[in-house]
């Protein structure tokens, strides 16, 4: 909402007050300013100017060589090239810019030769005054703004051009909230500021005198559907008389932002800015049958609305129809058919209350979001129509446009809107923490026209927020000052604590930061052709994602299945910025289409990384020890040749570079080198790690940890070099050499892969270091070689043989 | 003899302070205090004096050996004092090269000042509550007084997976879900990510982070929203921190209000970081509206509440001064490693 200041100055006198403390002030009572401007500003040393002498230019064919008094003493002389300025204008006004002035846009006029003669300033347009033919009608678009005298103060030379055109009101501009549609009106905002700063308030009810005659004769009018229309007000003018607006109201309707176009148009828009009531005007000759009806359009009937778009309407929105077509879509836009035009003689004023809910599905499904619908939307309260047409009247009369037919057109649903809440001075003081004495908070109301009786507030019609307790509370905090409420802390105690499962992810988190990876946070959503850049087959389950049906772009138009998209993105952009060796994770959710109407949303941590010191090793590095601190027992890694039941994204792993992690049973994360072709496919051009674990399963496997004694004897050590198969996994050769060993095995570490010489083809040397001890004394050798013969024994089952 | 005595005592303590080496030092003690050493034989010689001069010169020959038993200690400790000086000397480092150590990873920016919020809300007795981001139109209009068509929808541009299913706009979602599950009183926080359908810029993201909060009790009041907040804030950027309420509407709150930092910057006086403002906004905030506890089956003569909505990113960005959102979700490892 833009408020002229001079407008609002019409109804409250706000003094000597700085437009900065205004806007801070009417800001801090709920009216929030966002910005305010002054018209003109950009101009400066702009004066009127009078033409004493206009003579062609000695040099040029189309120049013009005037002496202008600009009441500088001297008269100037100025050169002009525009083709309105001749000898017949000597004595005409124009505004002239002199040297050293400025101009919107950042011109700056400076004295000058033109063609040899020496030009003095600048005979300016309306265009280069920042104005058009609809704030000034009578000028020309494409010459001097010769000037009229249109208010009382007269034009002589040397006047400030801004001041002789009053082009110099400060615009307010307000973020009004969707609960205050009063507010979007200037007696709405002069309504707070007289509350907020204690002003008196002047407004009068408007009145008209009228002309005589029935309405009855010329018009009916009958609400068909009730429930979308609960007032229809309407009146006629006759006789009218089509032309300008005068400059007062013009440069109202400017400085709100709304061109002005005719008398009959302006008066509408004026009456919807200055109530905040939106209204509407016909040409009384358009309407079939001199009848109105306010009904729901028929599925697929048409009306070409003014802005001369043809617009296909449903049985869903609400029209103004005569006998035979829809002549306005209620609350949204008039038809064109039926709009003022230059040689109207009769008009029909409208002032109507729609239903809110109805007339913003119908803006939206028309595409055309109004001055009018965005009033409408908000609830507007029937009790509004009355005044709202009346200053119609009282604007046609006082402007000497037409003849206002004596009386009006009343069609009502009875519905009583008068809104009511409790007014308990103690509750307020309760709910909102204060000790306000009951006679202030009386007075804070009135102050806002709420009328306060044995314990019950009275809204005024236009306060469709007011319903509760709450909403007089809301209106006796603004008014007493949100920053005058005493702070203090919740009573009673609590104790707050996270959750077992919060608490793992929390080690999850901090764990992964101390194995030396970063945190990155990405978006939920990602593009569908991000699946074929991790390789995904086809029939991918991950491809089945949740799809938003209004996405930004395609790049963010699904929810991710899986965090391995996002992470080779933020891999790919720090490869390309050169970032040499990156670590990475994100703890995020999936979004798992489910049976339900809500997905599945299970947290998942995933590792990412590339540079020159990391290998697949490194990467299951990260994996064992977080699972180590996070309590997880048991864990194994089996091979995962491109398939896994559990991980839709092994395809996206070097088929003999992955591994599938179990824990306690099931499958709880994946790891491993990503498959040469996805990281190509993300432009990478080296080998990228990868790993991800499930949160919630890794969780649910958690144990407790429980001390174990530190060891009273001496281990015993034995090395184990073997020869095997160059496919039998090494965890095999350890899970056997395990077995072997027993309950003494402390740890068995592998030292050492050989293949190459001195070993067969296909085989290769496995040598690992293994540490025996027992808790009830020291190993003796023999006990040693007969574990270590058992193990070979389990090994020999593997194939292994002792190296020797 | 005494003479002899006297020429060895001066020879040694000589040939002792010109010796440089500790095992020249040890032939030096051989020569003069070893079994064949100078001092023992003039010492064997002892008995062919007389009676008289015995004790005298016996007296004499200790003193002699005293004296260089005492300077070979002294030599000696100064020999090695030297040798550890020159070996320290000969191992000096260049103590500005850098140290090594693994480079532990770092908690991303929005993360780091989440822990923090996390802790003092914990702190104050809150819990920590997650709740779905795919979530009904129900609890994340519906319910929070925002009928279908209702204009405040408006300000909040959802994505819709289908009619009655969206991208959560707001955090506020679980504050039914949560009053549905739980009884008053009722203190919980509910950090997570929200989304809308604004293109990226550097004040903007589809997606961003709230961090919501309810508190549900007999007797809440509109002073403990705000001394709860102002609380928050001093512990979140020190003592100094100063917020102001400024009344505005949410439909899920009466009365509502935005709630405005006090510029670090500028202090309130205006300046480029706050748009001349004095003011950066901060958080939307007010008491539960009744029509929402009554959705939830709280009665709202009974309790009253206060609920409020943090942006994340805003109180992240104002922490480090980060000047670009966009910076957040980069990722870039040059941003990452700052924090």
């Amino acid at each position: 909402m833009d408020l002229s200041m001079r407008w609002l100055s019409d109804y409250v006198d706000i003094g000597e007050m700085s437009i900065n403390e205004f806007c801070s002030g009417i800001t801090m009572s709920g009216s929030k300013v966002e910005t305010h401007k002054t018209e003109g500003s950009e101009i400066s040393k702009v004066v009127v100017g009078k033409l004493l002498d206009v003579k062609p230019h000695e040099n040029s064919d189309h120049l013009m060589v005037c002496r202008v008094d600009a009441g500088t003493g001297e008269p100037l002389q100025i050169v002009t090239g525009a083709p309105n300025i001749r000898e017949e204008n000597i004595g005409d006004l124009v505004p002239a810019a002199l040297d050293g002035s400025t101009l919107p846009g950042g011109v700056k006029i400076k004295k000058g030769k033109l063609r040899g003669v020496v030009s003095e300033g600048m005979l300016c347009s309306l265009g280069e005054l920042g104005l058009t033919t609809h704030d000034f009608p009578y000028a020309i678009a494409d010459g001097i703004f010769i000037l009229k005298q249109e208010t009382d103060k007269p034009l002589v030379p040397g006047m400030d051009i801004k001041e002789a055109l009053r082009f110099n009101d400060t615009t307010v501009e307000f973020e009004i909230t969707s609960n205050r549609p009063d507010c979007m009106s200037v007696l709405g905002l002069a309504r707070e500021t007289a509350a907020t700063f204690d002003l008196p308030l002047n407004i009068k009810e408007p009145s008209f005198k009228g002309a005589g005659g029935d309405i009855n004769n010329d018009l009916k009018v009958e609400i068909v559907n009730k429930d979308l229309c609960s007032r229809y007000c309407a009146g006629v003018v006759k006789n009218v008389k089509i032309k300008e607006s005068p400059l007062w109201l013009r440069e109202r309707l400017r400085a709100s932002g709304v061109r002005p176009i005719n008398n009959f148009v302006d008066i509408t828009n004026f009456v919807m800015l200055e109530y905040g009531h939106p209204m509407h005007a016909f040409d009384i000759r358009y309407i079939d049958g001199r009848s109105i009806k306010i009904r729901s359009a028929k599925e697929g009937e048409q009306i070409t609305t003014l802005d001369g778009v043809e617009r296909t309407l449903t049985d869903k929105m609400l029209v103004i129809a005569d006998e035979k077509k829809p002549v306005a879509v209620a609350g949204v836009m008039g038809g064109e058919y039926s709009g003022i035009m230059d040689d109207t003689t009769d008009v029909v004023f409208e002032a109507a209350c729609f239903d809110g809910a109805s007339v913003r599905t119908t803006a939206k499904a028309l595409g055309m979001r109004t001055d009018a619908s965005s009033r409408f939307e908000k609830g507007l309260d029937p009790r509004m129509c009355m005044p709202a047409l009346l200053r119609a009247f009282e604007l046609v009369e006082e402007l000497g446009c037409g003849e206002v037919v004596s009386n009006v057109i009343d069609c009502s649903n009875g519905v009583d809107t008068q809104k009511t809440a409790p007014f308990d001075p103690e509750w307020i003081n309760n709910f909102l923490g204060t000790d306000i004495p009951e006679a202030d908070m009386i007075r804070y109301l009135e102050k806002l026209e709420i009328k306060v009786k044995d314990g019950i507030a009275y809204a005024p019609p236009y306060r469709i927020d007011i319903e509760r307790g709450c909403d007089i509370a809301e209106e006796v905090a603004r008014l007493y000052g949100y920053n005058n409420i005493p702070k203090t802390i919740i009573r009673g105690v609590a104790s707050g604590e996270l959750t077992p499962e919060q608490k793992f992810t929390r080690t999850v988190l901090n764990t992964a930061a101390a194995l030396g990876a970063n945190e990155i946070t990405t978006f939920s959503f990602i593009s569908p052709k991000y699946f074929d850049k991790i390789r995904l087959p086809d029939d991918s389950p991950l491809r089945n994602t949740v799809v938003i049906t209004n996405p930004l772009g395609e790049d963010t138009s699904v929810m991710r299945t899986t965090l391995l998209p996002s992470m080779c993105e933020v891999l790919a952009r720090n490869y390309n910025s050169r970032n040499e060796r990156v670590c990475l994770f994100e703890i995020g959710n999936e979004y798992l289409p489910g049976e339900g109407e809500l997905p599945c949303e299970p947290a998942r941590i995933m590792f990412g990384m590339y540079g020159d010191e990391y290998d697949f090793y490194s990467i299951k590095g990260i994996a064992e020890r977080l699972l180590d601190v996070c309590g997880i027992p048991d864990v194994s890694y089996e091979p995962c040749k491109g398939v896994s039941e559990t991980f839709g994204e092994a395809p996206a792993f070097h088929p003999g570079r992955c591994a599938e992690v179990f824990a306690g049973g099931k499958a709880v994360g994946i790891l491993g080198e990503l498959h040469p072709e996805t990281a190509e496919n993300y432009g990478i051009g080296t080998k990228v790690y990868a790993a991800k674990f499930n949160i919630p399963e890794l969780f649910g496997l958690t144990r407790q940890k429980k001390y174990k004694p530190l060891p009273k004897f001496p281990a015993t050590m034995r090395d184990l070099a073997v020869v095997c198969d160059d496919d039998i996994p090494v965890a095999h050769l350890e899970k056997a050499i395990s077995e072997g060993v027993g309950k003494i095995l402390e740890s068995v570490k592998l030292f050492d892969i050989y293949k190459g010489k001195q070993i067969a083809d296909g085989k290769k040397s496995a040598a690992f270091s293994i540490v025996m001890r027992s808790a009830e004394g020291t190993l003796t050798d023999e006990q040693a070689d007969a574990a270590i013969k058992k193990a070979l024994k389990k090994l020999s089952e593997l194939g292994a043989e002792l190296r020797m | 003899m005494k003479q002899k005595l006297e020429q060895i005592l001066a020879a040694a303590q000589a040939e002792l302070e010109s010796c440089g080496d500790l095992k020249v030092m040890e032939e030096l003690r051989i020569k003069f205090l070893g079994k064949k050493g100078e001092l023992t034989s003039i010492l064997k010689q002892m008995g062919g004096l007389s009676p008289e001069e015995r004790p005298v010169i016996g007296g004499l020959a200790n003193k002699v050996r005293a004296e260089i038993e005492q300077k070979i200690s002294e030599k000696t400790e100064k020999l090695r004092a030297d040798a550890a000086a020159k070996k320290m000397a000969a191992e000096a480092l260049d103590v500005t090269l850098p140290g090594k150590a693994p480079e532990p990873g770092r908690l991303h920016p929005l993360t780091a000042v989440l822990e923090e919020v996390k802790e003092i809300f914990l702190g104050m007795g809150f819990d920590v509550v997650d709740g779905p981001e795919v979530e009904t139109d129900h609890y994340c209009f519906e319910a929070l007084n925002m009928p279908k068509h209702h204009p405040a929808r408006d300000t909040q541009d959802t994505f819709y997976i289908n009619d009655n299913v969206v991208l959560r706009t707001q955090t506020s979602s679980v504050q039914i879900r949560t009053m549905e599950t739980r009884k008053p009183p009722i203190r919980i926080i509910s950090p997570g990510r929200v989304y809308r359908s604004d293109t990226v810029d550097a004040t903007h993201s589809p997606l961003f982070h709230q961090i919501e909060g309810l508190v549900i009790d007999k007797g809440v009041t509109l002073g403990d929203l705000y001394g709860t907040l102002e609380l928050l804030m001093k512990k979140l950027y020190g003592d100094q921190a100063k917020i102001r309420l400024r009344p505005h509407h949410f439909p899920y709150t009466e009365p509502s209000a935005e709630v405005d930092l006090v510029c670090f910057n500028c202090g309130g006086k205006g300046c480029s970081m706050c748009k001349g403002d004095g003011y950066v906004e901060l958080l939307g905030a007010g008491m539960v509206h009744p029509k929402v506890l009554e959705e939830c089956g709280i009665d709202p003569d009974v309790y009253s509440g206060f609920a409020f909505g943090i942006g994340l990113e805003r109180i992240t960005m104002g922490r480090y001064n980060i000047n670009d959102m966009r910076l957040l979700y980069e990722n870039d490892m040059r941003f990452l490693g700052q924090f």
